[in-house]
């Protein structure tokens, strides 16, 4: 089988000033499932604020800023893309048939300093 | 001494985007190129005075401020290309290229359209955020908050910084004359906060309009837009009485217009026009255009003005519109058919003072005080300043002494 992790938070969660004791870090826990060979891709997003949502409707490119939730929506399936830049990533977003029947959220990957 | 702050402030004007603007091309850093270019304006204001204004002040503070980017990429430990590129950099051969790559970044659909207005007017016409905050009434500290975190979004979801290639300029250019657009009507209908500060809201707009005619002169929209802002503009002087209260453009004195911005408008849209695509800013143009160009109230070609506001329903169905059309039409046809027309559209706006007060404005001239007395009595619950509610309370009173 495989499956996806969602790592959720909130924004008034601040994972540097854990409430309760963690069983491992981060950098442990990858390390220990890369170890057991059960992690194939992983990574940290940049936060919701710097979402972009692209739908298409009757033909016509909408782009919002921020995720676009309502309340019974849910996550469908994910692809992830490298391109060049969002403008790039709005026209392959809005060529995704889902983008006319539900939306598709636009979150890049966060950047590690060197 | 004395022409020293005026001085810069022109300076300020005519170069701070594209200081800015070549500046982020450069480094990529928003805020360095704002920094860097607050420095040399202020090092202008300490300098001048003893040394005197340079023959060309742009090159002069383009020097400085890109002499301060260094200085502050070197404190920092920002990579040794960008200070590379920063050394070696040149604005004159595509500074224009530079701030309509500006305008169009700041104006990204994936940045809401409220941070769309306020990027523009810092990081293009250079207002501060003092100047922005106090303009939509909203406090500095959300604003500049705003502001972080729209070039936060700019930098981690990889907005580039380029004038959309052909095929999305099309789908992108509606975008930035949006803003232009408000920013335009913030300054000119002055529905709220102060009216000092609003003025040169309409004049900045104006002013990138003009910007973005020369860059993209045979692009009719922008060109409308520009005509539709420059004759509006034209009556301003009209607009409003000694005490500030809105006088309606049927009383409006016409020798207060100003006659060269209206011959300047009706220029820019015959030349719009010519491009034949046509759409709302054109047509709102030629509504603009038959008022500014008529003589008097009177003699104002009203069919013309109906009929434009025909195609503008076509393009833009808003009910605001259908309103507005509905009184050009009672003006041309009677007050009776003005006030059917009205009826036809009021279950779009609820709540819209308009509605309350074109009826009332009908009612009157037909004759019918009492129930014009209760329309007015209607709008004035619903009139959104003080300067509505008194130009209301006028007519108000003069309804019901006919009475």
């Amino acid at each position: 089988m495989q499956y996806l992790l969602f790592i959720n938070t909130s924004p008034d969660i601040d994972p540097t000033q854990p409430a309760e004791k963690e069983p491992l870090d981060i950098e442990d826990w990858v390390a220990q499932m890369d170890a057991r060979g059960v992690r194939t891709f992983g990574d940290r997003l940049q936060p919701a604020v710097d979402a972009t949502t692209v739908r298409v409707r009757k033909g016509e490119l909408l782009v919002t800023d921020g995720p676009f939730v309502e309340g019974k929506d849910y996550i469908a399936g994910i692809d992830i893309i490298e391109c060049e830049n969002l403008d790039e990533a709005i026209e392959i977003a809005r060529l995704h048939p889902m983008a006319t029947h539900g939306n598709v959220e636009i979150r890049p990957f966060w950047v590690w300093e060197q | 001494m004395g022409a020293v702050a005026p001085a810069v402030a022109r300076a300020h004007r005519e170069e701070w985007g594209r200081i800015v603007a070549t500046l982020i091309r450069v480094t990529g850093d928003w805020t360095l190129a704002e920094d860097s270019a607050q420095d040399a304006f202020e090092q202008a204001l300490a300098r001048w005075g003893t040394d005197g204004v340079p023959s060309n002040p742009g090159a002069w503070l383009t020097t400085v401020a890109k002499n301060k980017a260094i200085d502050r990429i070197r404190r920092s430990a920002t990579e040794r290309a960008t200070l590379q590129e920063v050394m070696v950099m040149e604005s004159d051969d595509d500074e224009l290229d530079d701030r309509l790559r500006l305008i169009f970044t700041c104006c990204h659909p994936a940045l809401t359209l409220e941070t769309r207005v306020a990027l523009t007017l810092r990081t293009v016409a250079g207002l501060t955020t003092t100047e922005i905050a106090r303009a939509f009434l909203v406090p500095e500290a959300t604003l500049a908050q705003r502001l972080v975190r729209a070039k936060a979004k700019i930098r981690n979801a990889g907005i580039p910084y380029r004038v959309p290639p052909g095929h999305l300029l099309g789908e992108r250019l509606p975008g930035v004359l949006a803003v232009l657009y408000v920013l335009f009507t913030e300054g000119y209908s002055a529905s709220s906060g102060e009216r000092l500060l609003r003025e040169p809201l309409a004049e900045e707009a104006i002013r990138l309009a003009r910007l973005l005619a020369v860059l993209m002169p045979d692009e009719p929209e922008v060109a409308g837009l520009l005509a539709l802002m420059v004759l509006q503009h034209a009556r301003r002087a009209g607009r409003v009485d000694a005490v500030g209260d809105p006088v309606s453009i049927e009383d409006q004195d016409r020798g207060l217009w100003d006659a060269d911005a209206i011959a300047e408008g009706n220029r820019l849209l015959r030349a719009a026009l010519r491009l034949r695509r046509v759409d709302r800013y054109q047509l709102q143009a030629v509504i603009a255009s038959e008022h500014a160009s008529a003589p008097s109230w009177p003699q104002t070609d009203f069919r013309a003005i109906v009929r434009a506001y025909d195609d503008l329903a076509r393009v833009d169905p808003s009910p605001v519109i259908a309103l507005n059309g509905a009184i050009a039409r009672g003006i041309a046809e009677g007050p009776a058919v003005g006030l059917l027309r009205v009826d036809l559209v009021a279950d779009r706006l609820p709540g819209y003072y308009l509605v309350p007060a074109a009826r009332a404005d009908f009612l009157r001239r037909l004759g019918r005080g009492e129930e014009a007395a209760r329309q007015y009595e209607l709008a004035l619950g619903l009139a959104p300043s003080e300067a509505e509610s008194r130009f209301l309370q006028r007519r108000l009173a003069e309804v019901t002494a006919r009475g």
